[in-house]
């Protein structure tokens, strides 16, 4: 038994019906401890005050805001080298997880950052790359729903998901040599990872494989949605004939 | 039980706000698509079968 | 004539007759430019400190511009299909095609850009790098240009898509041709800045025709 068996999309339906609920339930379960042990049982940071608790979301999401697309970019690749549907086909549904997974990131950082920085937007390395990986989302989105032919679709976009990994990640660091360019000791520094208590950590840990299993469980509900959706247009085309 | 969250109170309490909305959103979104892909394929299925 | 020399030569030939819109980018180049002042006051010291981003940004956008008519034309009526089963690799065609759409609407860009940096009040020892790095920098966005044209070709309407999935790609390019400009301006060191934009320049020669000929041959499959 090898990972290629769930390309047939057959058996990959049967076999991730049998699994969204366990992973549906335990991502919730896990949210949910994770946020509330988070929120009320936590203390609050010397630096910080209570702000530190926006960490137990900002940074599950921007984790996933990123794997979210290097997950894309692997789908895409076992499809132009292997022409797995079920491949494509999940690609396709990351791509909106992925982006609302970013838009919350950014958001949560800006919320954090008005009290934190005195600003909600600061053109900061870290900042500017998540805008930059929201506009890679936006246009692979856009370029499935342009492309009428479902192959061709999955082919362009998953081409667009190759140049697209190269340049988000030129653009992070080219970016790092502009803000330190032109603005020298710009020292806002986002590495709260390193210095994290372990009072914070735990939930944190929780919390973020609590949205891991949600990514997981989006993931296969998504692609079970495309999956459906090609067979119905199958279907309708065969009825028109 | 409520934690004292200080002068950032609302800072806080926006930023979940806007996670679980946003997470929500997304999901209650995606749930609602897979069923109604799921209620079409089944009637296709069967009036193709019946 | 070689195969090569005669391709350049109708794509320049083409570019260059009514239609081809070689001019229309610089037009826009420059209305871009003459517009800015308008918008942010004429303030000279102020002028002179926004004046290298203003003209790199707006080549970038007169570049994009022009790019849906790169692979549009030759698609709608066949020409592509007819050059693709030529002896010439695609990746070779999508080269020249972009090198020669670099020729009518990047070159242009290059000559007038001093010009207008007069009217921005561009200090005097960043004329120099501004031509050297928009000379450097501009094939790169042409080349990356050809990855958009090609994905969005057969797409009515295709040139916002084109733009969204193209300006994103445009970054590393801008960041460092902007700041070898803006590094000579204020006298410091334009050349880390510039040999980066050099790198990007040379990686994207190199990279992109591999890329929009695979996607010109999964739209003509």
């Amino acid at each position: 038994m090898s990972i290629w068996e769930f390309a047939n999309p057959v058996r990959f339906m049967r076999f991730s019906g049998k699994l969204l609920p366990y992973f549906s339930v335990s991502a919730a379960l896990l949210i949910v401890t994770g946020l509330i042990w988070g929120f009320f049982f936590t203390p609050e940071a010397d630096q910080f005050g209570s702000t530190v608790k926006i960490i137990y979301i900002h940074v599950p999401t921007a984790m996933l805001a990123i794997n979210a697309w290097v997950m894309m970019f692997v789908a895409s690749l076992i499809w132009l080298i292997r022409r797995h549907h079920v491949s494509a086909l999940a690609a396709k549904a990351a791509a909106p997880i992925g982006a609302v997974m970013t838009v919350v990131a950014i958001l949560t950082g800006a919320i954090w950052g008005q009290p934190m920085w005195g600003t909600y937007w600061a053109w900061d390395p870290r900042l500017t790359s998540f805008l930059v990986l929201f506009i890679f989302y936006l246009g692979y989105m856009a370029l499935w729903t342009a492309i009428e032919e479902e192959d061709k679709a999955a082919d362009l976009t998953s081409v667009l998901a190759m140049v697209g990994t190269v340049f988000a990640v030129l653009s992070r660091y080219a970016v790092n040599f502009w803000n330190q360019g032109l603005h020298q000791g710009a020292s806002l520094s986002l590495d709260k990872e390193e210095h994290v208590a372990d009072v914070y950590y735990l939930p944190l840990l929780v919390a973020i494989g609590g949205f891991v299993l949600l990514f997981i469980a989006l993931l296969l509900l998504r692609t079970r949605t495309e999956i459906r959706n090609r067979r119905i247009r199958a279907l309708q085309a065969r009825e028109a004939r | 039980m409520w934690p004292e969250l200080g002068k950032y109170g609302a800072t806080v309490i926006n930023a979940y706000i806007v996670t679980i909305v946003a997470t929500g959103l997304l999901t209650w979104l995606s749930l609602r698509s897979a069923r109604k892909s799921k209620e079409t394929l089944e009637k296709l299925e069967a009036r193709r079968n019946g | 004539m070689s195969p090569t020399l005669a391709l350049l030569a109708r794509e320049l030939r083409l570019s260059l007759r009514s239609g081809g819109g070689a001019g229309l980018g610089l037009a826009f180049f420059l209305i871009v430019v003459l517009l800015v002042p308008f918008g942010v006051g004429p303030v000279p010291s102020l002028l002179a400190q926004i004046a290298p981003g203003t003209l790199w940004v707006a080549a970038l956008l007169a570049t994009l511009l022009s790019l849906d008519r790169l692979f549009q034309a030759d698609f709608e009526d066949g020409t592509l299909d007819i050059l693709t089963l030529s002896p010439m690799p695609l990746e070779g065609l999508v080269a020249i095609k972009a090198f020669a759409h670099w020729l009518t609407t990047g070159l242009p860009l290059i000559v007038a850009a001093p010009v207008l940096a007069l009217t921005l009040n561009l200090p005097d020892p960043a004329f120099f790098w501004l031509v050297t790095s928009l000379a450097a920098g501009t094939p790169a966005l042409n080349f990356l240009g050809a990855i958009g044209a090609s994905l969005t070709v057969g797409i009515r309407r295709g040139g916002l898509l084109l733009s969204l999935l193209v300006l994103p790609l445009y970054i590393p390019t801008l960041i460092f041709g902007a700041s070898a400009v803006s590094a000579a301006a204020d006298g410091a060191d334009p050349m880390p800045a510039f040999l980066l934009l050099a790198g990007i320049t040379l990686f994207t020669l190199a990279l992109t025709p591999f890329a929009a000929a695979a996607a010109l041959r999964m739209h003509m499959r």
